[in-house]
């Protein structure tokens, strides 16, 4: 925390370049994903923004959770909903309805969110700082910290796991039924 | 003395109410026909012992004037009871035959019953209140026996005519009850024409004209005379009883029970005269247009019964009226039984249908003769003396010999109308009997006569329809004067003859276009009935289709209305309602965005 | 690095993550968007992280954490997404309406009930 110093907004550092543009093709690979036509390009623009994403993780000298953004967002989750498109045998290609009749509605909300969380946080964190200077995020500081200071919620974490692995399983079967 | 006459009220009562209580598990026609018969005899012994007198058997208090639950017997009791009864159980005798096999016979007899006992109630009644309930029961009773074969719609729609026409005059009949009770502090009949001089003018005037509107629907006297032709589409003995002998008697039979009170208002008997006048010309012509035999006989009754008030509108006495009524009740009763008679033969109520049947009806033909001589008022038969009577009493009174209080002119109006009518009567009469027995036969059904038990009827008719003129000659007022009666037979004379020369000149046509042009006219009845529908029925009809289309929509609209704003209302918060997540979903994300800008703007 | 840039950038996915949880009919594409904004506060925390200079590391610990919860949160989503879709046909969730009063006598039903109804006849 620097709160003396505050660099210049109008003389950006080459990480700083690099977030932006990074968090440029996010939020505009995401704002794509909400409003395309077509559901698998939906699918494939996720993963361009969960790539940018990792990639700002990286910029941000997080490099272990930015790793794992990659193996389980663009890997695991982005596969899943794939799968997910394909057994609800939506149409490939362009799909006229793909937006309910709340658009407009949900359109005000968002950017009124939008508009709200942008003016707080900047009139909030405008002299926050933090200098990047050294990679504090590797697989080891971080694997130190969970297994000795969060070893508890890490294996509550994974009881919720199996919880969720079977719910899905017993969601899933049809053979299953519940007590009538 | 008052057993004989309770008797002779609760016989036929009893039988209707074992009739139709216990219907088809007895037999029905001893029923029907043994309390008549000993009704009947009682009648025959109150009326020949001339007893006299009333009796009350009980006093309703009514917290106003009193109703004396009572029966009186006098001279003109006993006699219309004596009518009554023997065409009632003639009719009892006679429709055994003419309605055997029908299903319903038994509550046919029944109602027949309680017809006679309503009508002796009302001719023994002691109290008007008591003759009124006699009075509706007979409404009601001709009501289900016009719609006797209510399967066909035309038969019952006349039941309802019926029904209605005669209740429109029985509301002011009520009324005049109600006017002339209130002016005697009494309603019994003895004590109302005891105070007759005591009334005012005006009061006697309105009570006269109201009871003169129920006799109008009761006696089918112009202008509620249209019921009656059209009641004809019940069964011909239902037509001799009540439309010939007995209810429509009943109209006439209040007047002349009641005369005193109309004596004492002079315009009620004008207004009664020029009815009369009316009804006699107008139903006699109708007559002698109609093809269908009842429906002559019908129009008949009406113009007999116009004669009828007629007299008693000229006469200061009832008797020469009350004589016609009685031998017009036997003669008519006489003619509509032969009728059936004729048209249980032919099958066919038409007189185009008939023809050439008087040598086969060897019983039929010679009484249906002595019917129609009768009603023409040929001499001998009991028609000419009766008619007779009030013809003279006509002459009397045009001439300022006494009579009633009416102008000279009106009773001058009623002696031609007397003597035209009588023309017209033999003519119509004629025509009757030379279109029904002479001529070709235009049947193709084997003529044969009726059975005994139609038969007999008829021929115990027969006797007093020809003799029962001779019974006015120990009256004097009703012994035929040399002027009147030469007049009559002169008129009934020209008709006959007129008749017959028309008939002669082409048997096979009907001698009615000798009317000519009138024809038309006449067989509609002057187009009385659509008249009534133009100026009465269709308007009700469509006010009442209009009270409908108005609780439609207006009533039932705004009760509609309501439930269906209510619904559109609760519709619009019903968009927020509709099930849809999403919705749900924006409404808490815009819930919590204002809560956060309220805290930002606040802390 | 300000830490206001990455601020931004997690409001905004995580307003468009809004946009798409409101506005999107299939349900899949609604997981989609409940995945960016989980990943909006993924940023967020990260950054934090840095700001802050935690030596325990909590807040990309918690990233990790949530990046496993969502992971669990999307295998359950999407088994019931198609548990709906076996009972259904159909994955659009504006068409799931159970939860609304059903139409009353003499009433037109909702066009999109009625219809969905023949889906599930069919």
């Amino acid at each position: 925390m620097n709160l003396d110093a505050v660099p210049s907004y109008l003389t950006p550092t080459g990480q700083e370049i690099v977030f932006l543009l990074l968090g440029a093709v996010a939020v505009g690979s995401a704002l794509l994903v909400v409003t395309t036509r077509q559901l698998v390009h939906a699918a494939l623009w996720l993963v361009v923004t969960f790539g940018a994403l990792a990639g700002c993780y990286l910029v941000l000298t997080a490099e272990f959770v930015a790793w794992v953004q990659v193996l389980i967002y663009v890997g695991a989750v982005v596969v899943l909903l794939l799968f997910g498109i394909m057994l609800t045998r939506a149409p490939i290609g362009r799909s006229p309805d793909l937006d309910s009749g709340n658009r407009v509605l949900a359109a005000v909300v968002a950017l009124a969110t939008a508009v709200l969380l942008v003016t707080v946080v900047i009139d909030g964190f405008r002299t926050a700082y933090a200098p990047l200077t050294e990679v504090d995020g590797a697989a080891k500081t971080i694997g130190s910290s969970i297994f000795r200071t969060w070893v508890l919620p890490f294996e509550a974490l994974s009881v919720l796991l199996l919880a969720a692995l079977i719910g899905a399983i017993v969601l899933s079967r049809t053979d299953i039924r519940g007590r009538d | 003395m008052t057993a004989a006459p309770a008797a002779i009220v609760g016989l036929p009562f009893l039988a209707a109410l074992t009739g139709l209580l216990l219907g088809r598990k007895i037999s029905p026609i001893p029923v029907a026909v043994i309390p008549t018969a000993i009704a009947c005899a009682l009648a025959i012994w109150v009326a020949a012992v001339g007893a006299s007198g009333a009796g009350t058997l009980t006093l309703i208090r009514t917290g106003g004037i009193p109703i004396e639950v009572g029966l009186e017997v006098g001279p003109l009791s006993a006699l219309i009871g004596v009518l009554v009864t023997v065409v009632a159980l003639a009719v009892q005798i006679y429709s055994i035959g003419y309605l055997k096999g029908d299903p319903r016979y038994s509550s046919y007899a029944a109602f027949i019953s309680l017809f006679t006992s309503a009508m002796l109630l009302v001719v023994y009644a002691a109290d008007l209140l008591v003759l009124y309930v006699g009075w509706e029961i007979m409404g009601f009773c001709s009501y289900a026996l016009v719609g006797h074969w209510w399967e066909d719609r035309a038969n019952s729609r006349a039941a309802v005519k019926a029904f209605l026409v005669t209740r429109l005059g029985d509301v002011g009949f009520l009324f005049g009850i109600f006017v002339l009770g209130f002016a005697a502090d009494s309603f019994r009949i003895a004590d109302i024409l005891a105070q007759v001089p005591q009334m005012s003018a005006v009061t006697l005037t309105v009570g006269a004209l109201l009871l003169l509107a129920g006799v109008a629907g009761k006696s089918a006297q112009v202008p509620l005379h249209t019921w009656l032709p059209d009641a004809m589409a019940g069964p011909t003995p239902i037509s001799a009883l009540i439309h010939a002998a007995t209810m429509v008697a009943a109209g006439v039979f209040i007047v002349a029970r009641l005369h005193p009170v109309f004596l004492a208002a002079p315009i009620v008997l004008g207004t009664l005269a020029v009815m009369a006048v009316l009804g006699m010309l107008g139903a006699a012509l109708a007559a002698l247009a109609a093809d269908d035999l009842k429906r002559v006989l019908a129009y008949s009754t009406v113009s007999q019964l116009a004669v009828m008030a007629a007299g008693l509108a000229v006469a200061d006495s009832i008797r020469p009226a009350v004589f016609h009524l009685i031998s017009h009740g036997a003669f008519k009763a006489l003619l509509f039984l032969c009728a059936g008679a004729v048209i249980h033969t032919v099958g066919s109520n038409l007189m185009s249908d008939m023809g050439g049947l008087a040598r086969a009806l060897t019983v039929t033909f010679p009484a249906m003769t002595i019917g129609f001589m009768a009603l023409a008022g040929l001499p001998i038969a009991s028609g000419f003396f009766s008619k007779d009577a009030i013809l003279a009493t006509a002459e009397h009174t045009a001439l300022g010999d006494g009579g009633a209080p009416v102008a000279p002119a009106i009773a001058w109006l009623v002696f031609a109308a007397l003597l035209t009518t009588a023309a017209l009567t033999a003519a119509y009469a004629g025509r009757a009997w030379l279109r029904t027995f002479f001529g070709e036969r235009r049947t193709e059904h084997a003529v044969h006569e009726a059975p005994p038990t139609m038969r007999w009827p008829i021929v115990v008719l027969a006797v007093p329809a020809l003799l029962l003129g001779f019974a006015g000659l120990a009256v004097p007022e009703l012994r035929p004067e040399l002027l009147s009666s030469v007049l009559g037979v002169a008129a009934a004379g020209l008709g006959l003859g007129v008749i017959y020369l028309v008939w002669r000149g082409d048997r096979a046509l009907d001698p009615a276009r000798l009317l000519g042009p009138l024809r038309p006219a006449c067989e509609r009845a002057f187009y009385v009935d659509e008249l009534y529908a133009a100026l009465f029925v269709r308007p009700v009809l469509a006010a009442a289709r209009l009270t409908v289309a108005a609780d439609h929509t207006v009533v039932d609209g705004a009760v509609r209305g309501s439930g269906r704003a209510a619904v559109s209302l609760a519709g619009l918060l019903r968009l927020l309602q509709r099930g849809n997540v999403q919705t749900y979903v924006t409404g808490v994300f815009a819930g919590v965005l204002l809560i956060v800008v309220g805290v930002v703007m606040l802390g | 690095m300000h830490i206001v840039y990455p601020l931004v950038v997690s409001a905004l996915l995580f307003s468009i993550g809004i946009y798409g949880v409101l506005a999107r009919r299939n349900a899949i594409l609604v997981l989609m968007s409940v995945e960016l904004m989980l990943n909006a506060v993924n940023l967020n925390l990260v950054a934090f992280d840095v700001w802050f200079a935690d030596r325990l590391h909590s807040g990309q610990v918690f990233t990790l954490f949530i990046i496993v919860i969502a992971a669990a949160e999307l295998g359950v989503g999407l088994a019931i997404v198609l548990a709906v879709f076996r009972n259904r046909r159909s994955v659009e969730i504006d068409r799931l309406q159970d939860l609304a009063e059903p139409p009353g006598p003499g009433e037109e039903p909702e066009p999109d009930a009625a219809q969905e109804l023949e889906e599930t006849r069919s």
